[in-house]
């Protein structure tokens, strides 16, 4: 009991360091969290990162959030990873909630006003990057390529609701699966 | 209640979110500006200021619009209040579901309903990305309204212009996007005083 009391405070601290040391969050969590929780202490094994990137991008929620909840978990139990998570979230709250309150009248300011008007195209090639780095991990084929132009044309030619654009997809996914398997089934 | 409708909502959008990142760009797009917390500039805006402070997006991004709400209705206590709401609510569905993962995941890995759920999910996250691309496009280039007229403007001519330098940049030569957004900021800085001089802006 001692013993995880003790691991679990120092995933709040490793942790606490991942979430306040990345910028960009999400994927470039990832060799942090395996430096510090894998290689240098090993908690858990080097392999095992792999398996963390694959459950975290298969659930919901942001990865980094999911990853400090499943390694705090492999490591102490849901007493590590209430702890693991505390750690990531809290640097973000803290400093955020800084920002934000001056984020207003820091806008007012010409310079900055300015300096926004630059960024703004800025941050618009970062995101279409974003974009092109999700389309490397979409499965190729008919299906998903459908979806995609679907998911697309919804949104921006018919204003659908995003929330049931989402739930309309993972129900295509689950049915083309579905058919797929019965057909490699009756072939067999 | 606004600490109650902030946190469920950014229950939702964590359930919702597959990918990370800027895949819950979409629905946040959709959610704070369907209940007029945040305008389409104030979003992009942020995205630099979450891009240039540690932490992940979503976390930045929920405590942002926590503060800003809890703030306004009930000042600086409301604002922590508010920003601990929205990020409890981002952070519950990932937690709640990767604890039930952990315990069963061997079978979680070969369930053919996850998986089959899956080869939708992530296409559709393609799809909402690029979508919020034209959605952004529209604002950074056509901040007042999408008209022919506008292509002249000394602000569009510079942002069409930063925005192929800076994909350049992004794309090509991979550069880090704080670097990025600095370069950005620098050349706003520059041009917008440029275009006062010469009574362009």
């Amino acid at each position: 009991m001692k013993e995880n009391f003790k691991k679990a405070l120092k995933l709040f601290l490793v942790f606490f360091k991942i979430g306040a040391f990345t910028f960009g969050g999400g994927y470039a969590m990832v060799p942090i969290i395996q430096s510090e929780v894998a290689e240098k202490r090993g908690w858990i094994k080097n392999e095992d990162i792999l398996d963390i990137l694959a459950i975290s991008e298969s659930t919901p929620g942001p990865i980094a959030i999911n990853s400090a909840t499943f390694v705090g978990y492999q490591v102490a139990g849901v007493f590590g990873s209430v702890m693991a998570t505390l750690g990531v979230v809290l640097p973000s709250l803290i400093i955020i909630s800084v920002v934000a309150y001056f984020f207003k009248q820091f806008l007012a300011f010409k310079v900055v006003k300015y300096a926004f008007m630059g960024i703004r195209a800025g941050v618009l090639a970062l995101i279409v990057k974003a974009a092109k780095n999700m389309m490397k991990a979409c499965p190729k084929n008919a299906v998903a390529y459908t979806i995609v132009s679907l998911a697309f044309i919804l949104t921006v030619v018919f204003d659908i609701n995003v929330f049931a654009v989402i739930i309309g997809s993972a129900v295509m996914g689950l049915v083309y699966s579905l058919l797929t398997n019965k057909r490699k089934g009756e072939e067999k | 209640m606004i600490f109650l409708q902030l946190f469920l909502t950014f229950f939702k959008i964590g359930a919702f979110t597959f990918g990370g990142g800027y895949a819950m760009l979409p629905l946040i797009q959709s959610e704070a500006i369907n209940n007029g917390w945040l305008t389409m500039e104030q979003i992009i805006d942020f995205i630099a200021v979450s891009e240039s402070t540690p932490g992940p997006f979503a976390i930045n991004m929920a405590t942002f619009v926590g503060t800003q709400m809890g703030r306004a209705s009930f000042g600086i206590l409301g604002g922590i209040l508010g920003a601990i709401c929205a990020t409890l609510g981002v952070v519950m569905p990932s937690f709640i579901v990767i604890l039930f993962v952990a315990k069963f995941y061997q079978k979680f890995k070969e369930n053919k309903i996850v998986a089959g759920c899956l080869g939708g999910l992530k296409p559709a996250a393609i799809g909402l990305i690029c979508a919020a691309v034209i959605s952004i496009g529209k604002t950074v280039f056509f901040p007042d309204s999408v008209a022919l007229s506008v292509v002249t403007s000394y602000v569009f001519v510079f942002s069409a212009l930063l925005f192929a330098v800076t994909l350049f940049l992004a794309l090509k030569k991979k550069m880090n996007p704080i670097l990025i957004i600095v370069i950005s900021a620098v050349t706003g800085i520059g041009a917008g005083y440029l275009g006062e001089y010469l009574g362009w802006l």
